[in-house]
This record gives C-alpha cells, structure tokens and sequence, in this order.
C-alpha cells in the first residue's frame, strides 16, 4: 500500500507524543538518586502502578501483533491474549509478594536474598539482559512499522525515532518517568481500544464481492474453461515454478498479466483476482505486474478485508450487540488472504496474496493459523509445539525482568499485590476487546495485504483520520512505554547485579546512576539495530520467544526458592544458565528461525518443534534440583 | 498472615490452573469441542476463551479481597 501522511494525523501525533514526553521530564526531575532512578523511591500509588503494569504489559505484541494475527486468521491471535493473561495469576498468585518482600532493585536481590551470591546476581543479570533484548526486537519492529503509514517514513526511521526517544527518556528521568509514562499510555490504550470496539459495534457489517471495497476483480468460467467475455482475456499455460499451482495467470488485452484463484459458487466456477509483489533479479518493484508507484493513484497493492455473504436474518449495515457480532460472523463467508512465495526462472521473487473466501465457523475456531495447526493436526509433535508455547505463556510472565521490577516501586507488598489485581483487571478487558478489533479489522476493508502489524491503525482509519492518529500515538507510545521499562530493567541488571555486585566495582550513588544511564544508551543502540535487523517477523511471535526464554530461565529458581527449603546457590546459578542457554538454542536451531531469521527456505531445523517451553522449562527445574542435591552437603541452608 | 495469603494464593492458583489446562487441552486434544456454539449462537472457543478472562479477574479481586481484609501487608504487620 502506498502510505501518504495526513496533515492532521502527524500534528495530533506530534502533541499526543509531546504531551507524554512533557510529562514524563517534569515527574522525572527530582530522580537523581539510585533509589529513585531505579525504584521511583517505592513511592508510586498502587493504583498508578496496576495501570502502569498494563502500560508496560500491553506492548506492541499485543496491540499490534495480536490484532494483526486475528485480522488475518482469526480466532487463534486471541490464545495468545489468554495465555498472556493466564500468566498474571502466576505473578499474583504465587510470585507478586514474596518478589516484594525479598528484593530491592532488580529480581536477581530476590533470587540472592538468602545466599548473597555475586554468581546468582551475574547468572540473573544475564538473564535479565537476555530475556529484554529480545523483548526489544518486537518492540522496535513494531515502531518503524507504525511510523510508516503515519509518517510516511521508511520502517528504519521509525525504529531510530522510537530508539532516540526511549534513549531520552530513561537516560533523563529513569523509573518515575517511566511509570508516568506507562500509566498515560495504559489508560489511553485501554480507553480508546474501547471506543473503537463500540464504532465496530455500531458499524456492523457489509458484504459484497470486494470489488466495491478493494477494487479487485471476479470472473466468471465459462464452459469452454475461458473467463468471459472471452475477447479480453488470454490464458497462458502454467510454466516454470507455476506449474506447481493452482493460480491462473491470465493476459488482459493491454498485455498486463494477472494472477487468479478458482473458487465454486453453485453451478458456476468464479475466478477471484489475486495480488502480486514482485521483486526483479535487478532490483525493481512491481505490483500486479507493474512498476509500483509512489504516490496515489499510480500502481500499488489494493487495501483488503471483506466479507462475501452475509446470513439472511441480518440487515447489511445495522449495528450488533456484543454477542450478536460473533454469531452473525460465525454464519457469514469471510475472505482471508494466505500467501504464497514464488521463485520465477529469471531470478525474480513473486508473493502472490489470493483470496481465500473462508466459512465464519472456521474463522471463529482455533487451528486456522500455520502456527497453530497442532490443534488439528493428528500429528504428535505438533501438539506438543500448541502446548509448548501455552505452557511459556502461562510460565512467562511472572518471569519477565521489566514487569518484576516494578513490584519495587511500590510501598509494601499490599500494594504490590493490589497494584497486580488493578493491572489483571485493566490487561484482561483490554484483551477481551483485541478480539473484536481482530475481527473488526478483517471485516474493515481497510488492512495492508503485506503486513499484519498494521491492522489496527489502519481500522481506526478505516473509522476516521483523527481516531487513527490517535490510535497511532497510542501504539506509538506503547512501544515507548514498554521499551523504557526493558531499558531500565537492563540497566539496573549491569550496573546493580552485574558491575556492582559481582565484579564488585565500587560506585557511589551518583555513579551509579550514570553508568545505568551509559548502560541505557548501550542496550537502546543494540535494540535500534536489531529493530532493523527484523523487520518482516510479526511482532507478536518474536514475544512468544521471549517468554520462554524468560520462563526457562527464571521461572524454575523463582518458584523453587520459594517453596523448597534445600536449593543452593549452585542450583539457582546451574538453573538460570541451563533454562536460559536451552531455551535460546532450541529457539536459534528451530525451522522457523532458519526460514525467517537466517533466510534458509524449507529448512526443517534440528530440533522437532519450534517452541522450547515444554522441554526447558521443566528442565531448568530438573537442573535445579538435581545441582541443589549434588552441593547440599559442601553448603547447608539455613 | 503473609503464609495465609500465600496459601490461599495457591488454592485459587489450582483453580486457575485447572480451568487454563482444561482449555489448552481441550483444544489440542478435542478441537471439534471448540466449535460448537451452546449459547447464543457463539461458539466455545469465544465462550471459553472469555470466560477465563473474566475468572482471571474474579479470582485476583477474591484475593484481593480477603487479603486485604486480613492487613497482611509488611505495613500492617509492622504496626501490629
């Protein structure tokens, strides 16, 4: 899609990210102090932290991964709002107050509060430093990908602004400034999903052949095999690597060559259009067969998202009750777009995006997604992949250093605790509405056939040019949120549990405080580049990884300290390395990293199934105990 | 206090953690469950899928509730 940006949008853009900036200084000035730069002096109210929980929470992998995976599949970007969800019971229930009560700055003082162990700090802060950065990388793709359609600035930019940004921010104020930020961006992420919620309520649905809605073309077969009016068209014979598919390549009377798909409707056969992009051996780009264009009206790739029939008891255009929008989708034909990726001879690269007219019980159901094919998979392993990733959902978050240490910016572990039942209540309505954001966004007519990332922007767009520039600065600020919080959360890990505490640098508080500040600048430049690095990877899968990274690694030290009187400090370090290396090489050995993030198609990976949780994480706890029983004797525990 | 809390911590985790691996199971083991739609024409994959949400809430405010009631915070029991 050609991006132009809107005079309106870039200016309440500009003020929605000034306004949150110009907050963040003011707060932020008196936090000069280590205590203060990274615990906000433990002064926040409890209700400004639950917010900001979600604030911190509620990252571009939800917003915007997960609305965009609804919006091109359905129902199964929703597992991930439960899963992400589910883990906050673990955080409450189990880790929210004993975190409190043991540690101070970062979560390795909780782990090494009762052994005071520089190796259990280092190991921590490692893992501190390892589960955030990967953290970042969805963070930051998911900035440039924002920046673009608002801005019109290349995916790259985005990523630089987001990463200077953040850099300013923590490097100025550090935790107060954070939380504030986090609190403005929770409350307006979470208000103005709601509003968009009630406009697709209000809206309803439409149905048609798409023609009307994104311009592309239906045929009809007729008996002799030939589009009709036959005159126009010239079928060309599958050659090369189409002749592997079931497209229909047709050549229009100017010479222009489409791409078709045949779909049955009643006795007739349609030929629904399909779009291509093209790369050429020499570089060009073309959609649909010619060069793309740069500004409106020249050649571009059509916005898509439409529903083909509707049932007959609803009224096209009337609004539906919260209920009602589901059943009434769940008997209509929606159209999805699955893509395929095709070698030509001459050394070009052709996606082809076709239509595939879906029924609305299939979109409602989980399984639809690659991803998730384990759930109607007769295949093993593929269920295993399904409860592997559901196991480092539930197991992730609690383990997550950016949200840990926010439980040492509060007074008492009563306010930690009520501050997580705030931020559970505040992340589980705003998850309930990415459904109907997902869905609304499919249904919108309006979505980038390219990127699911984009989906929910490019709705509210769909709606009016002031919600999306909203919208927009709300993302845009979610990644900024979330970004400073993992920044600080890495910065407190090197400079509290990494310099101080295990290479035992001697630092006075002011000290201190810069070389977090230094640390900041490190991590956010490593997080800009990787940004950049990633660009094509939807946001909400790369978080997936982090999780269990971040479950492996911390989770089994985290709960086995707590209810096991015989772990060692052995056991607690052996856990932390083996969880974190395990999980991290599984994830780097899987077929999906070989595809998308080393570029080897069709490699099938060395390990079985691509996500690691159900394997480490269980591991991390063996490992534990098994080390813990080993050391006892030479270290008793009190 | 603090291990009354933690108790009734876990209890209300066992709860939780039996109705999410109801769900995750459920799905990986019986799919064509999920597409049944029992209320309003809606299916169980919404249904459920809310309703752990919702319970998610309900639980952290039960908690919440009786933990507070208690003053079981390092606060509380400091002033005791």
């Amino acid at each position: 899609m050609i991006y132009e940006p809107s005079a309106i949008a870039v200016v309440i853009f500009f003020i929605f990210v000034g306004i949150t900036l110009g907050i963040s200084f003011w707060l932020g000035r008196q936090a000069q102090d280590s205590q203060g730069y990274f615990a906000a002096h433990g002064q926040i109210p409890w209700f400004v932290n639950g917010v900001a929980f979600a604030g911190d929470y509620l990252s571009a992998a939800s917003f915007l991964g997960i609305c965009g995976m609804i919006a091109f599949y359905g129902y199964d970007g929703f597992l991930y709002s439960i899963g992400y969800l589910a883990g906050w019971i673990v955080a409450l229930f189990v880790v929210a107050e004993p975190m409190k009560k043991l540690g101070k700055f970062t979560f390795a003082d909780a782990l090494d509060a009762k052994f005071g162990s520089p190796g259990i700090k280092l190991a921590a802060g490692i893992s501190t430093l390892a589960v955030s950065v990967f953290y970042l990388i969805p963070q930051m793709v998911g900035a440039g990908v924002l920046v673009q359609p608002l801005l019109g600035f290349d995916h790259w930019v985005g990523v630089v602004i987001v990463g200077v940004t953040v850099i300013l921010i923590v490097v100025t104020a550090g935790m107060v400034s954070t939380t504030w930020v986090q609190f403005i961006k929770g409350s307006l992420l979470v208000v103005f999903s709601a509003i968009l919620t009630l406009m697709i309520l209000n809206r309803g649905f439409e149905s048609g052949t798409g023609e009307a809605v994104t311009g592309l073309r239906t045929l009809t077969l007729s008996d002799t095999g030939m589009p009709t009016p036959e005159s126009d068209w010239e079928l060309l014979e599958p050659e090369g690597p189409w002749k592997d598919t079931d497209f229909i390549r047709l050549k229009s009377v100017s010479g222009n060559v489409s791409v078709w798909t045949k779909h049955p409707d009643g006795e007739n056969t349609l030929l629904l259009e399909a779009q291509t992009l093209t790369k050429t051996a020499d570089g060009k780009i073309l959609v649909n067969g010619e060069e793309k264009g740069s500004k409106k009206g020249e050649p571009e790739l059509h916005p898509i998202g439409h529903i083909r029939s509707l049932p007959d008891d609803y009224e096209a255009g009337s609004p539906v009750g919260p209920l009602e929008f589901f059943s009434t989708l769940q008997k209509s034909e929606v159209v999805l777009w699955p893509n395929r990726k095709i070698q030509e001879t001459d050394g070009s690269r052709t996606t082809v995006y076709y239509q595939k007219p879906t029924p609305g019980s299939h979109v409602l159901r989980p399984g639809e997604h690659p991803r998730f094919k384990g759930i109607r998979s007769d295949e093993f392993l593929d269920k295993l992949n399904f409860l592997s990733l559901m196991l480092a959902l539930f197991c992730g978050t609690a383990s997550l250093p950016h949200i840990l240490i926010r439980y040492y910016t509060v007074k008492d572990a009563a306010a930690a605790r009520k501050s997580t039942i705030v931020g559970i209540a505040s992340i589980g309505f705003f998850y309930v509405l990415t459904l109907y954001l997902g869905l609304g966004a499919m249904t919108s007519g309006a979505m980038d056939v390219t990127t699911s990332n984009m989906a929910a922007p490019l709705l509210a767009r769909s709606m009016n040019e002031w919600l999306f520039a909203a919208i927009s600065a709300i993302a845009f600020t979610t990644v900024l949120g979330t970004v400073s919080g993992l920044i600080l959360a890495s910065a407190g890990a090197v400079t509290h549990d990494i310099l101080t505490s295990y290479f035992k640098v001697e630092m006075d508080d002011a000290r201190k405080v810069r070389v977090a500040k230094i640390a900041s600048v490190a991590v956010g430049t490593i997080a800009i580049i990787l940004g950049i690095l990633f660009e094509g990877l939807n946001v909400s899968y790369l978080v997936g990884w982090a999780f269990s990274v971040a479950a492996s690694a911390n989770l089994p030290s985290l709960i086995m300290i707590l209810f096991w009187k015989g772990v060692t400090k052995q056991g607690v370090i052996s856990a932390i390395v083996v969880g974190m290396v395990s999980s991290l090489g599984w994830i780097l050995l899987s077929a999906d990293s070989m595809s998308k993030v080393f570029g080897f198609t069709d490699h099938a990976g060395f390990v079985p199934f691509g996500q690691p949780g159900i394997v480490t994480i269980p591991l991390g706890f063996l490992t534990l105990i098994a080390i813990s029983l080993l050391t006892k004797k030479q270290e008793p525990v009190s | 206090m603090a291990s009354r809390n933690a108790h009734l911590g876990l209890k209300l985790f066992t709860v939780y953690l039996a109705l999410y691996g109801g769900f995750v199971f459920l799905n990986a083991f019986s799919a064509e469950t999920m597409e049944s739609t029992p209320f309003a024409g809606v299916n169980v994959a919404i249904l459920y899928g809310f309703g752990l949400i919702i319970a998610a809430i309900v639980l952290s405010l039960i908690y919440g509730f009786i933990c507070g009631n208690d003053a079981s915070s390092d606060a509380g029991e400091a002033s005791r």
